[in-house]
Protein backbone atom coordinates (compact mmCIF):
# COMPACT_ATOMS: atom_id res chain seq x y z
CA UNK A 1 0.00 0.00 0.00
CA UNK A 2 2.82 2.48 0.23
CA UNK A 3 2.33 3.63 -3.26
CA UNK A 4 -1.22 4.54 -2.48
CA UNK A 5 -1.75 8.36 -1.14
CA UNK A 6 -3.83 8.74 1.73
CA UNK A 7 -6.55 11.18 3.06
CA UNK A 8 -4.96 13.83 5.42
CA UNK A 9 -7.75 15.83 6.96
CA UNK A 10 -11.52 15.54 6.27
CA UNK A 11 -12.90 18.59 4.77
CA UNK A 12 -14.90 20.49 7.21
CA UNK A 13 -18.50 20.40 6.60
CA UNK A 14 -19.54 23.71 6.38
CA UNK A 15 -17.33 24.06 3.53
CA UNK A 16 -18.93 20.96 2.29
CA UNK A 17 -22.35 22.55 2.66
CA UNK A 18 -22.65 25.37 -0.03
CA UNK A 19 -21.68 22.55 -2.86
CA UNK A 20 -24.38 20.60 -1.44
CA UNK A 21 -26.89 22.92 -3.64
CA UNK A 22 -25.12 21.47 -6.98
CA UNK A 23 -26.60 17.77 -5.55
CA UNK A 24 -30.68 19.36 -6.80
CA UNK A 25 -29.46 20.10 -9.97
CA UNK A 26 -27.39 16.65 -10.49
CA UNK A 27 -30.78 15.37 -9.75
CA UNK A 28 -33.48 17.16 -11.79
CA UNK A 29 -30.42 16.17 -14.91
CA UNK A 30 -30.77 12.64 -13.50
CA UNK A 31 -34.83 13.26 -13.67
CA UNK A 32 -34.98 14.30 -16.80
CA UNK A 33 -32.68 11.89 -18.57
CA UNK A 34 -34.10 8.49 -16.46
CA UNK A 35 -37.71 9.52 -15.96
CA UNK A 36 -38.94 12.59 -17.43
CA UNK A 37 -42.35 11.97 -19.61
CA UNK A 38 -43.43 15.40 -19.81
CA UNK A 39 -44.11 16.47 -16.22
CA UNK A 40 -41.56 18.58 -15.48
CA UNK A 41 -39.71 19.34 -19.19
CA UNK A 42 -43.18 20.10 -20.56
CA UNK A 43 -41.93 18.02 -24.14
CA UNK A 44 -44.31 15.60 -24.44
CA UNK A 45 -42.86 12.23 -25.06
CA UNK A 46 -39.63 13.88 -26.79
CA UNK A 47 -37.02 12.95 -23.39
CA UNK A 48 -39.13 9.31 -22.82
CA UNK A 49 -38.52 8.34 -26.81
CA UNK A 50 -34.90 10.39 -27.07
CA UNK A 51 -33.68 8.37 -23.84
CA UNK A 52 -35.39 5.12 -24.46
CA UNK A 53 -32.69 3.16 -25.22
CA UNK A 54 -30.70 4.27 -22.32
CA UNK A 55 -33.25 3.80 -19.89
CA UNK A 56 -34.07 0.55 -20.68
CA UNK A 57 -30.33 -0.64 -20.39
CA UNK A 58 -29.67 1.44 -17.13
CA UNK A 59 -32.52 -0.76 -15.68
CA UNK A 60 -35.06 1.77 -15.13
CA UNK A 61 -38.66 1.38 -15.35
CA UNK A 62 -39.11 2.61 -19.20
CA UNK A 63 -42.76 2.19 -20.30
CA UNK B 1 -10.68 20.59 -2.93
CA UNK B 2 -13.97 20.05 -3.29
CA UNK B 3 -14.08 22.15 -6.89
CA UNK B 4 -11.72 19.82 -8.21
CA UNK B 5 -13.51 16.69 -6.83
CA UNK B 6 -16.42 17.71 -7.75
CA UNK B 7 -15.36 18.88 -11.50
CA UNK B 8 -13.30 15.14 -11.47
CA UNK B 9 -17.33 13.07 -11.02
CA UNK B 10 -18.52 15.16 -13.32
CA UNK B 11 -15.57 14.82 -15.93
CA UNK B 12 -15.19 10.65 -15.14
CA UNK B 13 -18.87 10.65 -14.98
CA UNK B 14 -19.29 11.38 -18.02
CA UNK B 15 -16.69 9.25 -19.95
CA UNK B 16 -17.77 5.93 -17.69
CA UNK B 17 -21.12 6.51 -19.02
CA UNK B 18 -19.57 6.85 -22.61
CA UNK B 19 -18.08 3.20 -21.92
CA UNK B 20 -20.86 2.19 -20.25
CA UNK B 21 -23.11 3.38 -23.58
CA UNK B 22 -20.77 1.96 -25.61
CA UNK B 23 -20.78 -2.08 -23.89
CA UNK B 24 -24.74 -1.47 -23.99
CA UNK B 25 -24.81 -0.66 -27.57
CA UNK B 26 -23.04 -3.79 -28.30
CA UNK B 27 -24.59 -6.09 -25.73
CA UNK B 28 -28.09 -4.69 -25.02
CA UNK B 29 -29.34 -2.81 -28.07
CA UNK B 30 -29.40 -6.21 -30.20
CA UNK B 31 -32.23 -7.27 -27.56
CA UNK B 32 -33.97 -4.11 -27.28
CA UNK B 33 -34.03 -4.36 -31.48
CA UNK B 34 -35.27 -8.22 -30.73
CA UNK B 35 -38.46 -6.69 -28.33
CA UNK B 36 -39.19 -4.08 -30.53
CA UNK B 37 -40.25 -6.64 -33.69
CA UNK B 38 -42.15 -9.32 -31.17
CA UNK B 39 -44.08 -5.81 -30.13
CA UNK B 40 -44.72 -4.60 -33.32
CA UNK B 41 -45.61 -8.07 -34.11
CA UNK B 42 -48.17 -7.94 -31.69
CA UNK B 43 -49.48 -4.95 -31.85
CA UNK B 44 -50.14 -5.24 -35.78
CA UNK B 45 -51.63 -8.77 -35.22
CA UNK B 46 -53.91 -7.48 -32.63
CA UNK B 47 -55.27 -4.59 -35.00
CA UNK B 48 -55.95 -6.73 -38.17
CA UNK B 49 -53.78 -4.94 -40.08
CA UNK B 50 -49.87 -4.26 -40.01
CA UNK B 51 -50.31 -1.01 -41.61
CA UNK B 52 -50.37 1.12 -38.82
CA UNK B 53 -49.33 -0.76 -35.24
CA UNK B 54 -50.31 1.02 -32.72
CA UNK B 55 -49.59 0.27 -29.27
CA UNK B 56 -51.49 -1.78 -27.76
CA UNK B 57 -52.59 0.13 -24.20
CA UNK B 58 -52.07 3.81 -26.50
CA UNK B 59 -55.70 5.27 -25.72
CA UNK B 60 -55.52 7.79 -23.68
CA UNK B 61 -52.20 6.39 -21.80
CA UNK B 62 -49.83 9.46 -20.24
CA UNK B 63 -46.84 7.25 -21.49
CA UNK B 64 -47.89 6.94 -24.80
CA UNK B 65 -45.42 6.32 -27.43
CA UNK B 66 -44.22 4.49 -30.03
CA UNK B 67 -41.54 2.88 -31.99
CA UNK B 68 -41.58 2.24 -35.21
CA UNK B 69 -43.03 4.90 -37.88
CA UNK B 70 -44.74 7.67 -36.68
CA UNK B 71 -42.53 7.61 -33.56
CA UNK B 72 -41.15 11.04 -32.75
CA UNK B 73 -37.65 9.83 -32.73
CA UNK B 74 -37.05 6.95 -35.07
CA UNK B 75 -34.98 4.36 -34.28
CA UNK B 76 -31.75 5.74 -35.75
CA UNK B 77 -32.01 8.35 -33.07
CA UNK B 78 -33.09 5.89 -30.11
CA UNK B 79 -29.78 4.57 -30.73
CA UNK B 80 -27.52 7.44 -30.55
CA UNK B 81 -29.92 8.75 -27.49
CA UNK B 82 -28.30 5.92 -25.65
CA UNK B 83 -25.01 7.62 -25.58
CA UNK B 84 -26.35 10.59 -24.31
CA UNK B 85 -28.35 8.99 -21.69
CA UNK B 86 -25.74 6.71 -20.15
CA UNK B 87 -22.95 9.81 -20.62
CA UNK B 88 -25.62 12.36 -18.70
CA UNK B 89 -26.75 9.84 -16.30
CA UNK B 90 -22.78 9.34 -15.57
CA UNK B 91 -22.52 13.14 -15.15
CA UNK B 92 -25.61 13.68 -12.65
CA UNK B 93 -24.43 10.43 -10.52
CA UNK B 94 -20.31 11.69 -11.20
CA UNK B 95 -21.40 15.00 -9.29
CA UNK B 96 -23.39 13.25 -6.51
CA UNK B 97 -20.86 10.35 -6.05
CA UNK B 98 -17.89 12.95 -5.92
CA UNK B 99 -19.62 15.40 -3.08
CA UNK B 100 -20.12 12.51 -1.25
CA UNK B 101 -16.69 11.06 -1.38
CA UNK B 102 -15.89 14.99 -0.59
CA UNK B 103 -17.85 13.97 3.06
CA UNK B 104 -16.54 10.84 3.23
CA UNK B 105 -13.01 10.99 3.02
CA UNK B 106 -10.90 11.36 6.29
CA UNK B 107 -14.33 10.00 7.92
CA UNK B 108 -15.44 6.36 6.74
CA UNK B 109 -13.94 3.65 4.98
CA UNK B 110 -10.69 3.54 3.53
CA UNK B 111 -8.18 5.92 4.52
CA UNK B 112 -6.32 5.42 1.32
CA UNK B 113 -7.99 7.69 -1.51
CA UNK B 114 -8.05 5.01 -4.34
CA UNK B 115 -9.36 2.21 -2.67
CA UNK B 116 -12.13 4.64 -0.86
CA UNK B 117 -13.29 5.56 -4.30
CA UNK B 118 -13.25 2.03 -5.35
CA UNK B 119 -14.97 0.96 -2.29
CA UNK B 120 -17.61 3.69 -2.82
CA UNK B 121 -18.08 3.01 -6.28
CA UNK B 122 -18.64 -0.74 -5.55
CA UNK B 123 -20.98 0.29 -2.81
CA UNK B 124 -23.03 2.76 -4.92
CA UNK B 125 -23.62 -0.02 -7.59
CA UNK B 126 -24.90 -2.46 -4.65
CA UNK B 127 -27.18 0.31 -3.44
CA UNK B 128 -28.64 2.20 -6.28
CA UNK B 129 -28.41 -0.64 -8.82
CA UNK B 130 -27.99 -4.17 -7.44
CA UNK B 131 -30.95 -4.25 -4.90
CA UNK B 132 -33.17 -2.48 -6.59
CA UNK B 133 -32.47 -4.75 -9.37
CA UNK B 134 -33.02 -7.72 -7.61
CA UNK B 135 -36.52 -6.26 -6.62
CA UNK B 136 -37.51 -4.48 -9.75
CA UNK B 137 -35.22 -5.63 -12.27
CA UNK B 138 -34.80 -4.30 -15.97
CA UNK B 139 -37.36 -4.85 -18.77
CA UNK B 140 -36.75 -4.33 -22.65
CA UNK B 141 -39.29 -2.99 -24.76
CA UNK B 142 -43.01 -4.91 -24.69
CA UNK B 143 -42.84 -5.64 -20.92
CA UNK B 144 -44.62 -3.59 -18.41
CA UNK B 145 -48.17 -1.47 -19.31
CA UNK B 146 -47.49 2.00 -19.60
CA UNK B 147 -50.69 3.16 -17.11
CA UNK B 148 -48.84 1.67 -14.40
CA UNK B 149 -45.53 3.42 -15.37
CA UNK B 150 -45.22 5.78 -12.82
CA UNK B 151 -46.31 3.75 -9.70
CA UNK B 152 -43.77 1.55 -11.25
CA UNK B 153 -41.37 4.16 -11.26
CA UNK B 154 -42.31 5.54 -7.50
CA UNK B 155 -41.39 2.16 -6.37
CA UNK B 156 -38.03 1.45 -8.14
CA UNK B 157 -36.98 5.24 -6.68
CA UNK B 158 -37.81 3.90 -3.30
CA UNK B 159 -36.16 1.12 -3.72
CA UNK B 160 -33.12 3.12 -4.51
CA UNK B 161 -34.14 4.91 -1.25
CA UNK B 162 -34.00 1.69 0.46
CA UNK B 163 -30.35 0.69 -0.81
CA UNK B 164 -29.04 3.63 0.06
CA UNK B 165 -30.13 3.99 3.75
CA UNK B 166 -29.88 0.93 4.49
CA UNK B 167 -25.63 0.61 3.65
CA UNK B 168 -25.99 4.21 6.06
CA UNK B 169 -27.53 2.05 8.23
CA UNK B 170 -25.19 -0.64 8.23
CA UNK B 171 -22.15 1.17 8.30
CA UNK B 172 -23.27 3.36 11.10
CA UNK B 173 -24.02 0.03 13.37
CA UNK B 174 -20.78 -1.33 12.49
CA UNK B 175 -19.02 2.16 13.63
CA UNK B 176 -20.54 2.19 16.85
CA UNK B 177 -19.61 -1.08 17.65
CA UNK B 178 -17.17 -0.86 20.61
CA UNK B 179 -15.41 -4.68 20.41
CA UNK B 180 -12.45 -4.13 18.26
CA UNK B 181 -12.89 -8.14 16.43
CA UNK B 182 -13.53 -7.18 12.50
CA UNK B 183 -16.03 -9.94 12.02
CA UNK B 184 -18.35 -8.97 14.84
CA UNK B 185 -18.32 -5.30 13.53
CA UNK B 186 -18.67 -6.73 10.41
CA UNK B 187 -21.91 -9.11 11.39
CA UNK B 188 -23.21 -6.41 12.86
CA UNK B 189 -23.16 -3.97 10.40
CA UNK B 190 -24.15 -6.48 7.84
CA UNK B 191 -27.24 -7.78 9.85
CA UNK B 192 -28.32 -3.99 10.10
CA UNK B 193 -27.61 -3.39 6.51
CA UNK B 194 -30.01 -6.58 5.20
CA UNK B 195 -32.85 -6.09 7.59
CA UNK B 196 -34.36 -3.30 6.04
CA UNK B 197 -33.36 -4.31 2.28
CA UNK B 198 -35.45 -7.84 2.61
CA UNK B 199 -37.67 -6.56 4.11
CA UNK B 200 -38.57 -3.98 1.67
CA UNK B 201 -38.41 -6.60 -1.10
CA UNK B 202 -40.82 -8.58 1.19
CA UNK B 203 -43.12 -5.74 2.18
CA UNK B 204 -42.90 -3.43 -0.90
CA UNK B 205 -45.22 -5.05 -4.24
CA UNK B 206 -44.50 -7.50 -6.35
CA UNK B 207 -44.36 -5.86 -10.06
CA UNK B 208 -44.89 -8.76 -12.83
CA UNK B 209 -46.24 -7.46 -16.45
CA UNK B 210 -44.44 -9.92 -18.72
CA UNK B 211 -46.82 -10.80 -21.40
CA UNK B 212 -47.56 -14.38 -21.93
CA UNK B 213 -45.58 -15.85 -24.62
CA UNK B 214 -42.64 -13.37 -24.24
CA UNK B 215 -39.38 -15.48 -24.54
CA UNK B 216 -37.86 -15.96 -21.54
CA UNK B 217 -34.52 -16.32 -22.88
CA UNK B 218 -35.00 -12.80 -24.55
CA UNK B 219 -35.77 -11.50 -21.02
CA UNK B 220 -32.73 -12.97 -19.54
CA UNK B 221 -30.52 -11.45 -21.79
CA UNK B 222 -31.95 -8.12 -21.71
CA UNK B 223 -31.60 -8.12 -18.23
CA UNK B 224 -28.27 -9.46 -18.21
CA UNK B 225 -27.12 -6.76 -20.52
CA UNK B 226 -28.80 -4.20 -18.05
CA UNK B 227 -27.13 -5.03 -15.43
CA UNK B 228 -23.77 -5.58 -17.02
CA UNK B 229 -24.59 -1.89 -18.41
CA UNK B 230 -24.30 -0.63 -14.87
CA UNK B 231 -21.58 -2.90 -13.82
CA UNK B 232 -19.22 -1.31 -16.31
CA UNK B 233 -20.57 1.84 -15.44
CA UNK B 234 -19.36 1.86 -11.77
CA UNK B 235 -16.58 -0.44 -12.42
CA UNK B 236 -15.11 2.20 -15.08
CA UNK B 237 -16.31 4.88 -12.54
CA UNK B 238 -14.38 3.96 -9.83
CA UNK B 239 -11.35 3.27 -11.26
CA UNK B 240 -10.84 6.02 -13.42
CA UNK B 241 -12.13 8.48 -10.40
CA UNK B 242 -9.11 6.61 -8.40
CA UNK B 243 -6.57 6.88 -11.05
CA UNK B 244 -7.33 10.79 -11.78
CA UNK B 245 -6.78 11.46 -7.76
CA UNK B 246 -3.68 9.59 -8.42
CA UNK B 247 -2.14 11.73 -11.12
CA UNK B 248 -3.55 15.15 -9.84
CA UNK B 249 -1.53 14.28 -6.62
CA UNK B 250 1.71 13.22 -8.72
CA UNK B 251 1.30 16.27 -10.75
CA UNK B 252 1.68 18.44 -7.64
CA UNK B 253 4.37 16.33 -6.20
Amino acid sequence: MSGLSTSANPIPLHRLARWLLAVPVLMLLAYLVLMDNGAISQTGTFLHELMHDGRHLLGVPCH
Amino acid sequence: MIRTLLVRGLLVGLLAGLVAGGFAFLAGEPHIDSAIALEEAAAAAASGDGASAPHSHDAGAPAEHHHGEGAVVGRPVQRAGLFLATGLYGVAVGGVFALAFAGLRGRVGPRSEPLLAIAAAATAFGAIVLIPFLKYPANPPAVGDPETITARTLLYVVMVAVGLASVAIGVAAARRVTVQEVWARGLVGGVCFLVPVVAAWVLLPTVDEVPSGFPASLLWDFRVASLGTQLVFWAAFGALFALAGERAKARVG
